[in-house]
């Protein structure tokens, strides 16, 4: 047992290593052009923010649509942190996201307690709550937002902490405490008469999830000079509901692949923003008519597979866990 | 000393009132049924003792401690599991996460060491599974512990609810017809199966009913329940002779034996 995980372990890190040395080098080397960075970039942050909201909607069953909200806190809370107070970057980062997670908790106490629509309604209005919030803080610039934010989130910030926060969250699902979380979204009546405090996992999910999307808003703020209200709103909030369902709603890899596969798809629509959305409703529609579980379901594409087809079987596309 | 002790325990959902006036006391080792006709309140009773409802009256002692109030998972903590009627399996996960999530009590490494696998973590979580498949392997589920839980049949998911209630360790284990929905061989089965769990892991046991073979044959104390009301208490014996069940419930089934 010991034994696979450790080999399993290394083959991750050497996976991970050689996505980084190679994109490293093409950097250094300056072969990547700023176009393909920003969109790099883009994609780690927002597999930050699926995968997070994953473990809200897809693994806890809370569905919660105001993801973009604690994105805000964890930009806005940053940028002071660096523009206004002229402290370091990790500390603004490490800042925004307990800021997030402190929002996450104090949101989720009293609406974890709804259920279904009435959650994802309460959420929905606690997103534009942060929103508004902003709007109306002269401080940070009002509508208009806060600009002058130093260029700092670099590829190497935004590797390490997507990856950081895909092992955090797989982490956490394979253990007692993320199987508790599982057990809620099966079944809340029976997770509670196994001994599962169901509030408390509840709200240590969205806690969690609201710290991760706290970070990645912090990354954001310090790669694009300005951030604005409107940036998080709503329809940013379904930008990462569509992306954890695509991937399917409790598959880490899902969502990692969802976030990518949209982050290129909506760059390559960039010139044609006006039917950007309605391309994106017409592949929910298709993909909830053929795949209504999402393009992984609940299964996780992993290494244990290559090994597999190396050894020449052939059975099992994806294997769970 | 009473290992449960319920008094005049009421409840009134609007203008009905469910269960009213329950007594009942469970000792140590004893294995209880509880039967009555449907609509009696049995799963009522059940939902009181767990946590799920409220009780808009009465007292409940479980262990020497006053439960009312208290949240299912807090009483579960205390001692007391349960299964259900309509059988609530987490039905997406695998027949070893089942049981696995029943130990979620017991384990005692924290967030932290979970999230970097440190401590514990390794050492606590090899020990669960292995502690799951045992359990398993008692209901002869072990070769099915891969299985996805919604996929087994409805006797074998019967069994693994019964396995799950049992790995959270309980001093008493509250069964809602367990043998709902088997056929005679299988209730046969059961209800050895049942006899023998109590005595191996010193449990108390209290099962609601309709097979009037499983519960004459394995309880040894029969409460029955109608209209919300105790109308009856005693040995099987005793219970087949009592014009009241008779009148009740029972009638005719007792009328031609």
């Amino acid at each position: 047992m010991q034994k696979i995980l450790n080999k399993r372990i290394i083959l991750t890190i050497l996976v991970l290593g050689l996505l980084y040395g190679s994109i490293q080098n093409l950097i250094v080397q300056g072969k990547l052009n700023p176009y393909y960075e920003i969109n790099l970039l883009l994609i780690g942050i927002n597999i930050m923010m699926a995968v997070s909201l994953n473990l809200i909607n897809g693994f806890t069953g809370q569905f919660s649509i105001g993801h973009a909200g604690f994105m805000a806190v964890g930009a806005y809370t940053s940028a002071v942190l660096t523009v206004k107070l002229q402290q370091p970057f990790p500390l603004a980062i490490l800042a925004g996201s307990l800021a997030a997670a402190l929002i996450g908790f104090l949101i989720g106490l009293p609406t974890l307690r709804l259920k279904g629509d009435y959650l994802a309604i309460a959420t929905l209005g606690f997103g534009e709550i942060i929103k508004v919030v902003f709007v109306n803080i002269e401080y940070v610039g009002g509508a208009s937002g806060l600009s002058g934010i130093p260029h700092i989130t670099t590829w190497n910030w935004v590797f390490f902490l997507t990856a950081f926060t895909v092992v955090f969250i797989k982490n956490f699902i394979n253990s007692t405490h993320g199987r508790a979380c599982i057990s809620i979204r099966e079944d809340e009546i029976a997770a509670e008469t196994m001994g599962i405090n169901t509030t408390k996992y509840k709200v240590m999910a969205f806690t969690i999830g609201a710290f991760f999307a706290g970070a990645a808003g912090a990354l954001y703020a310090h790669y694009f000079y300005i951030i604005q209200p409107n940036t998080f709103n709503f329809l940013k909030s379904i930008d990462y509901l569509v992306m954890v369902v695509l991937g399917g709603m409790g598959s880490i890899t899902g969502s990692v692949l969802a976030a990518t596969a949209l982050t290129i798809i909506s760059a390559l629509l960039q010139r044609f923003a006006e039917i950007r959305m309605v391309i994106y409703a017409l592949l929910l529609i298709v993909i909830m008519l053929f795949r209504p579980q999402g393009l992984m379901g609940n299964k996780e594409f992993s290494l244990s597979i290559l090994e597999r087809l190396g050894r020449g079987e052939k059975h099992g596309s994806v294997s769970s866990k | 000393m009473a290992l449960l002790a319920v008094n005049n325990l009421t409840k009134v959902f609007g203008g009905l009132s469910a269960v009213s006036d329950f007594n009942i006391e469970l000792h140590p080792g004893e294995l209880v049924g509880l039967i009555g006709p449907n609509g009696a309140g049995k799963t009522t009773v059940f939902n009181l003792l767990t946590g799920v409802y409220e009780p808009t009256e009465g007292t409940i002692q479980f262990n020497h401690e006053n439960i009312v109030g208290l949240k299912p998972y807090e009483i579960t903590q205390r001692g007391m599991a349960r299964t259900f009627q309509n059988i609530r399996l987490f039905s997406n996960l695998s027949v070893l996460d089942n049981v696995r999530i029943a130990y979620h009590t017991h384990v005692k490494y924290g967030l932290t060491s979970a999230v970097m696998r440190l401590g514990n973590y390794y050492k606590e979580e090899e020990e669960m599974t292995r502690k799951a498949i045992e359990f398993l392997h008692i209901f002869n589920l072990d070769r099915k512990k891969d299985e996805i839980a919604k996929n087994l049949p409805y006797g074998e998911q019967r069994r693994l609810e019964i396995a799950r209630a049992l790995a959270a360790k309980p001093r008493l284990l509250l069964l809602d017809e367990p043998a709902a929905g088997m056929n005679p061989q299988e209730t046969h089965e059961l209800m050895n199966l049942i006899k023998w769990i109590r005595d191996e892991f010193k449990l108390t046991i209290l099962l609601i009913e309709h097979d009037m073979s499983l519960v004459m044959g394995a309880c040894e104390r029969i409460y029955v329940l109608e209209y919300g009301m105790i109308i009856a208490h005693g040995t099987p014996e005793e219970i087949k002779s009592n014009p009241r069940v008779i009148e009740a419930y029972l009638g005719e089934e007792v009328a031609h034996a």
